[in-house]
């Protein structure tokens, strides 16, 4: 166990340091010149000469490639060009409503999809179970953009439910989180169905039924605790995706997290936040993926980790 | 030597700047309406930069930083019309070159202290040194002593002098005509030595300055929150208490919040697609401020490329394009263009014509440059609504003259590097990254754009026209120094823009016009929400009614 969680993060480092270098070849040969984004339109030739020289801009690629990882190695993840606070400042102050906004997220798709994957593997084959599913492949194939627009007028605007964007209270936290873990939650939806499918159809649930007891009890108490099992290590694994969802997200709703810091460092070319916010996504993604890996022997004692 | 003195300085020069509304030349008249109190809400989807005034450059911190900080020289709210700012008088010498201000006593920094000459010495030092890295270092390039700074050999301006703690003297290398304008820019605004020092490049963060409102809180990512300075060295303003920035919202949440009562003034303005749902319905239209803007949309032609080097091609391209159409197309919010300067902007050529649209004529012209089959190129746009419908409009009309346009709509930093390329972009759309001015004045819609120094690698003249005839031109305009000559000033500057009509590097499509969305409770003159130099808002001087 511990020989394999040394070698996983081993590779971990690995996959985070293979994702340094790409990004970093990236923005280095995009066509678009952060100096000039720094410098503005009025800046002078010298002006422009001059910051290119004081960021480095001037050395050639693996020279500042290797100055960034010297600092990132020594906990410097760099200045932001345009704002010159720290890059570790920025993600820091963000950071936390990010993570708040996943759980939410988390909560809202385990609750949705558990729920509509009970439903309809009860119902299987009927008309609720054939609804269900083609809502949840809506649900996953909708664009978030969309239907964050769409919880924002109906429930916000024409309701009055919840407040139109911003953050701070749990009822800020709702239309996000909902639209954030309704992809999700399709997923689940229909995970959740055939694993309960699965599950019913097993001898100890036959048995059960046949000792007499009631159908609820047999659901809740023997059927749904072990459907949910290989469900909860695909956990670990939505991290990533939320990862992608949260640019969006953060967008309609006005949410401050990193995902906003993202969206317009890119537009700005402002380098060191752009890498710091992709390495630390790249983190969340490979903690993740690990932390499925690593729960899945206590779920499922057949696995073993090697 | 006889200097021309100036105290309270704006008559005379504002005369003669001939703007209609200099006319009056008065400073500004308190609103008798005005209530002092309450708190504003204003959105803007980006988080805001920085509030450092030798960084900042953008439209959102622009008069953030008004607000926050003071320059020896200011504009009368609403107007582009200079006043004195922390100078209380200033004297030219008769050759143009020396400028001696004289500061207001008792002026106070947010941090308690008393601002002096020596502030402003440093504050000039400090956003020419190159080590601030400030985008508007260039501005000062007439200082003398300029060039020293900006290569790193020395570390104080060797034209700026503090002759007593109420007075400095500012040399100049040439005479420049615009400098009251520079002195007036956020990046001439003075800060304290001692919180620069505290904060490091984390000033931005923690401005100090002696404006009419200072920074209480920052949330990163959330929001902003000035609270008035009580000690304020212009009685009677501001009239708010405080103003929260909300950051993160995007155009469409915060009209809609707006809608509720929630937000006072959406920072990014009425999102295109509600555009016309708002303007057509009375209760909201009547809270929309509709005003000019110094501002020109406009297509480059790459005089270096095939066949934009001939003139007549160039003429021709002036000729197709349907500006009212394309006008229609973003519901009016605009005014078709015929030359550089826009009509607010004093040396506007009012009795210009400008091309016809002759696309007829247009083609004959193409053929008789030698291309009656029309012929391939690309244009270049930015990738945000609306500028690739409007390229689009742009293809149609050059295709009825024969011109096959490729569409390149990429990322607005995309753009301008392929701009500021040699041989790369035939044409470019300037939406979206169009030349706003910095300062009311016709030379600041020249030298970056059409002038020689622009036409550099990494420039922003993406026509690549440079006239040396016209760039001897403009630098004898900007050394009529003396307010007497204003008129004389603008009438070379009239020349050359019509000069550069005629060898038309350019093909001006349209001066946009601004839209400032309110809440109900907002008061104060219109002008204050379509100021030309604060934009969406002069803070300091709207109020609330409620």
């Amino acid at each position: 166990m511990l020989a394999y969680l040394i070698r996983r993060l081993i590779q971990a480092a690995l996959i985070l340091l293979g994702v340094s270098f790409i990004t970093f070849f990236l923005l280095f040969v995009l066509p678009a010149d952060p100096v000039r984004q720094i410098a503005g339109r009025s800046a002078t030739p010298e002006t422009v000469a001059n910051i290119r020289h004081q960021l480095g801009l001037d050395q050639p690629f693996i020279v500042q490639y290797w100055h960034y990882l010297t600092g990132l190695v020594q906990g410097d993840m760099g200045r932001s060009y345009l704002q010159k606070t720290e890059v570790a400042t920025l993600i820091a102050a963000r950071l936390p409503a990010t993570l708040l906004l996943m759980l939410g997220a988390i909560v809202a798709e385990l609750i949705m999809g558990l729920t509509l994957g009970i439903v309809a593997a009860i119902r299987r084959g009927g008309a609720l179970d054939q609804s269900l599913m083609i809502t949840s492949f809506v649900a996953v194939s909708a664009p978030q953009f969309v239907i964050g627009l769409l919880l924002l007028y109906v429930f916000a605007v024409k309701l009055s439910w919840f407040p139109i964007g911003g953050y701070g209270s749990f009822s800020n936290l709702v239309l996000p989180a909902l639209t954030l873990g309704i992809m999700g939650s399709g997923w689940y939806s229909r995970m959740m169905r055939s694993s309960m499918i699965d599950v019913l159809r097993s001898d100890y649930i036959r048995t059960a039924r046949a000792k007499g007891l009631r159908r609820f009890r047999v659901l809740a108490l023997h059927a749904m605790p072990n459907a949910i099992l290989p469900i909860i290590a695909m956990i670990g694994i939505d991290i990533g995706i939320f990862m992608s969802g949260i640019v969006v997200v953060e967008s309609v709703f006005g949410w401050p997290g990193i995902g906003q810091l993202a969206w317009q460092a890119i537009q700005r070319v402002d380098i060191p936040i752009i890498m710091g916010v992709t390495l630390v996504s790249a983190c969340a993604i490979v903690l993740g993926n690990l932390l499925a890996d690593l729960i899945t022997p206590f779920i499922d004692p057949r696995i073993k980790l090697r | 030597m006889s200097l021309m003195k100036n105290i309270l300085a704006t008559s005379a020069l504002s005369l003669s700047l001939g703007l209609a509304s200099f006319a009056s030349a008065q400073d500004y008249q308190p609103d008798p309406n005005a209530k002092p109190g309450g708190n504003i809400i204003v959105t803007y989807k980006d988080d805001v930069a920085t509030l450092d005034p030798a960084i900042g450059y953008d439209w959102q911190n622009w008069s953030m930083i008004k607000s926050v900080f003071d320059g020896l020289m200011d504009y009368v709210p609403g107007t582009t019309e200079l006043r004195p700012g922390l100078a209380e008088s200033y004297e030219i010498s008769d050759d143009g070159t020396t400028f001696t201000f004289k500061l207001r006593k008792g002026v106070k920094f947010h941090n308690g202290r008393e601002m002096t000459a020596e502030d402003v010495k440093y504050s000039l030092d400090r956003v020419t040194t190159p080590a601030t890295q400030s985008p508007g270092a260039g501005f000062f390039g007439s200082i003398k002593g300029y060039d020293a700074m900006a290569d790193g050999s020395a570390t104080s301006l060797e034209g700026v002098t503090v002759v007593d703690p109420y007075t400095v003297k500012i040399e100049l290398s040439r005479p420049d005509a615009t400098f009251l304008h520079v002195m007036a820019l956020n990046f001439a605004s003075v800060v304290p030595k001692e919180a620069v020092d505290e904060y490091g490049t984390d000033f931005g963060k923690h401005p100090v300055g002696t404006g009419a409102f200072k920074l209480s809180d920052w949330t990163i990512g959330q929001q902003l929150v000035f609270e008035k300075n009580a000690d304020y060295w212009r009685s009677g303003v501001p009239y708010l208490d405080s103003i929260t920035f909300e950051v993160g919202q995007e155009p469409i949440v915060a009209l809609l919040r707006l809608q509720q009562g929630e937000v006072d003034v959406p920072g990014d303005g009425i999102p295109p697609a509600k555009f016309n749902e708002v303007m057509d319905n009375p209760d909201e239209a009547k809270r929309v401020v509709v005003g000019g803007q110094l501002h020109t949309g406009y297509i480059t032609l790459n005089v270096q490329m095939e066949p934009f080097d001939k003139v007549e091609v160039r003429q021709a391209m002036n000729m197709a394009i349907n500006k009212d159409r394309i006008v229609q197309m973003i519901n009016g919010r605009a005014t078709p263009a015929n030359q550089p300067l826009p009509p607010s902007m004093p040396g506007y050529t009012k009795d210009y014509e400008g091309y016809p649209f002759d696309q007829e004529k247009a083609k004959q012209m193409l053929a008789d440059a030698g291309y009656p089959d029309g012929f391939e190129t690309e244009l270049y746009v930015m990738n945000t609504d609306p500028n690739p419908r409007i390229a689009q409009a742009i293809q149609q009309d050059l295709s009825q003259i024969g011109v096959k346009v490729d569409i390149k709509a990429l990322a607005q930093a995309n753009v301008i590097e392929a701009g500021g390329t040699p041989k790369t972009a035939p044409m470019i759309w300037s939406g979206g990254m169009a030349w706003i001015a910095d300062f009311p004045d016709p030379s600041n819609f020249y030298g970056p754009i059409l002038g020689c120094a622009g036409a550099v690698e990494g420039g922003w003249n993406w026509s690549w026209y440079c006239n040396e005839e016209l760039d001897a031109m403009a630098t004898e305009a900007d050394s009529i120094t003396d307010p007497a000559k204003q008129e004389e000033r603008l009438q070379k500057w009239s020349d050359v823009y019509m000069k550069v009509m005629e060898d038309a590097p350019w093909v001006p499509v349209f001066n946009e016009n601004r839209y400032t969305m309110k809440s109900g409770r907002m008061g104060g003159a219109d002008a204050l929400y379509v100021d030309p130099v604060s934009i969406p808002v002069n803070y300091d001087y709207v109020y609330v009614t409620e």
